[in-house]
């Protein structure tokens, strides 16, 4: 008995004993912090993972009301792939056109608000943010009256011939990239002018009195100093609009559908469960592939 | 030649206003929508003017329903995603502790995860549980995603916090629970208030995992994608634009009150101790 008291620590009585409670009480204390949000995540995050991967490998011929039997079933993925390759490639190439645009615009603006805007900056950032305030959705629906065939927009384009006359927006692959890049931009224009206000000014002077031309300037110093925003922003743009299919299913038509409207009508109108858990974890899969490659590729550890 | 440093002094400023425009159209053709008698339901062009729409925003009554369904998952949802998130800053900032890289992976990884896999994997859950989908369900899945946005940004302000204001408080003979109530949280606060008004309007706005795991409950994006298909009453127009407003406003609210908390924090510390 005693021996085992002395094993638990010192005893109640002697002096010592607050102190020691104390930083017993202050090694636990981050454990019991991060108990309940840690908790929360492993049952509704991690969990529900496995459960889809496990839904994945279902017996394809089971449905929602006789129940699937666990078959290890790896040909759905194959089966998947093959039945809707075409919605694969066409989400990665419609976020990878919306990207590039959304760098070409986001870039100069998170640059302008950051090196340029002086006491603007303030209310600029709040206007990269307020798009956000009003609903996705009813966002993207404004862009219907924007494209529509009889709006402004069209008919400025048809004057000037750069539409056809029956040419139109609305119902194209061209309004699709354009409601993925307006959506996420300010994803990307975040963390880009979160990298690009630390950026001091003096640097760019001095690459100027080094008779660095701004071009030059701008690849030698700007860029590289803004690494880690534009990848962090890059991810944040890019993950969520391969994986969208709002702006398709409110702006396109079904020959624009991405994998995400499969997945959505494999989940909730054909009640394929398997079918739809093999597509998600391809969709998953490949992002995270691409992310992989991608920081391999930029080669820097700190991202967010 | 004037002129060519002008423009290249100016033309990054140029492009910005362009692009700052190209994000508010959509808003300003809400606000326009909302005052627009459109001549069908299904049609999206303006037509005339009319107050109605702003006058009986509740002309649809289920449309209503879906709003406050919104609002209450939402404050839940903030609720507790705020608390736990919180929490999980101060352990993650404050101290060192074994498998930290692990919590951080946690936590960074439901960010990177498309929705589209979170709602699924969910939808997986809850029908392999045999748990019926509905109000609470929804709740849950918000709560997930909102924890990470929560622990980032109040991270992100505690890390930028000054911890001498923390050491002189404790020097001038505070008590721990002093020190946080008096110092460590008012100096957090901004930070707590910026990323609950963050989780309320991610949880509000949610589409994609929420319609994975709704069941038959109607949340106002989920009416908004239903009437999609059968026409958009305009309605839906005022409702945007008044989130747009309010927004706007407990922005402007919260920044200002930042400023105030923090200016308090520094009064305590210039107090003479021993007198909380």
């Amino acid at each position: 008995m005693t021996a085992l008291a002395h094993l638990g620590g010192a005893s109640p009585t002697t002096p010592a004993a607050p102190a020691s409670d104390r930083r017993r009480r202050h090694r636990l204390l981050p454990y019991l912090l991060l108990l309940p949000g840690a908790a929360w995540l492993l049952v509704f995050f991690a969990l529900p993972l496995l459960q889809l991967a496990a839904a994945s490998l279902y017996d394809p011929a089971g449905s929602l009301s006789t129940g699937y039997a666990m078959t290890w079933a790896v040909g759905n993925y194959p089966d998947a792939l093959q039945a809707y390759w075409p919605q694969f490639v066409r989400s990665f190439l419609y976020s990878a056109i919306a990207l590039v645009l959304a760098l070409l615009m986001g870039y100069p603006l998170a640059y302008a608000i950051a090196q340029k805007a002086g006491r603007w900056k303030n209310l600029l950032l709040v206007a990269v943010v307020a798009p956000m305030f009003t609903s996705f959705l009813v966002r993207t629906l404004a862009w219907k009256t924007i494209l529509s065939d009889n709006g402004a927009l069209v008919g400025l384009l048809r004057d000037v011939h750069l539409l056809g006359p029956d040419g139109r927006l609305l119902a194209t692959p061209v309004a699709v990239v354009l409601g993925l890049t307006y959506n996420f931009l300010p994803f990307l224009v975040l963390p880009l002018y979160a990298s690009l206000e630390r950026l001091d000014p003096r640097l760019l002077e001095a690459a100027s009195d080094l008779y660095a031309s701004p071009l030059r300037a701008f690849g030698r110093v700007t860029l590289p100093l803004s690494m880690p925003g534009l990848i962090a922003g890059t991810l944040l743009f890019f993950i969520p609009a391969t994986g969208d299919y709002i702006n398709a299913e409110l702006l396109g038509t079904p020959s624009e559908y991405m994998i995400g409207n499969v997945i959505d009508s494999a989940f909730l109108v054909r009640l394929d469960y398997p079918q739809g858990a093999a597509l998600s974890f391809l969709l998953m899969a490949a992002i995270l592939a691409i992310v992989f490659v991608y920081l391999r590729r930029a080669g820097t550890e700190e991202v967010l | 030649m004037r002129l060519r440093r002008w423009l290249a002094d100016r033309w990054v400023m140029g492009v910005a206003l362009l692009v700052l425009g190209y994000l508010t159209l959509p808003i300003l053709v809400v606000a326009g929508l909302s005052f627009n008698r459109p001549t069908s339901r299904l049609s999206y062009d303006f037509n005339e003017f009319t107050l109605d729409n702003w006058a009986r925003p509740c002309a649809t009554a289920d449309m209503c329903d879906a709003v406050v369904r919104s609002m209450e998952i939402g404050l839940i949802a903030t609720v507790v995603s705020t608390v736990l998130g919180t929490l999980m800053a101060f352990a993650l900032v404050r101290h060192g502790f074994r498998g930290r890289s692990g919590i951080n992976g946690l936590i960074f990884l439901p960010m990177a995860t498309p929705e589209l896999v979170m709602g699924t994997s969910l939808l997986a859950l809850f029908v392999a549980a045999g748990v019926p989908q509905g109000f609470w369900t929804i709740v849950i899945a918000h709560v997930m995603f909102c924890v990470s946005f929560v622990v980032v940004t109040v991270k992100a302000r505690l890390a930028g916090m000054d911890r001498r204001l923390e050491e002189a408080a404790m020097d001038l003979y505070a008590s721990e629970w002093q020190t946080f109530r008096r110092i460590t949280l008012p100096l957090v606060l901004p930070g707590i208030v910026a990323a609950a008004l963050l989780a309320f309007s991610l949880s509000f706005d949610d589409f994609i995992i929420t319609n994975f795991n709704a069941g038959t409950t109607v949340t106002f994006p989920m009416y908004v994608w239903g009437a999609a298909q059968r026409g958009i009453p305009p309605q839906v127009n005022v409702i945007g634009t008044a989130m747009f407003v309010i927004a706007l406003l407990l922005v402007g609210v919260s920044s200002l009150r930042g400023r105030r908390t923090r200016r308090a924090a520094l009064a305590v510390i210039a107090t003479p101790a021993g007198k909380p």
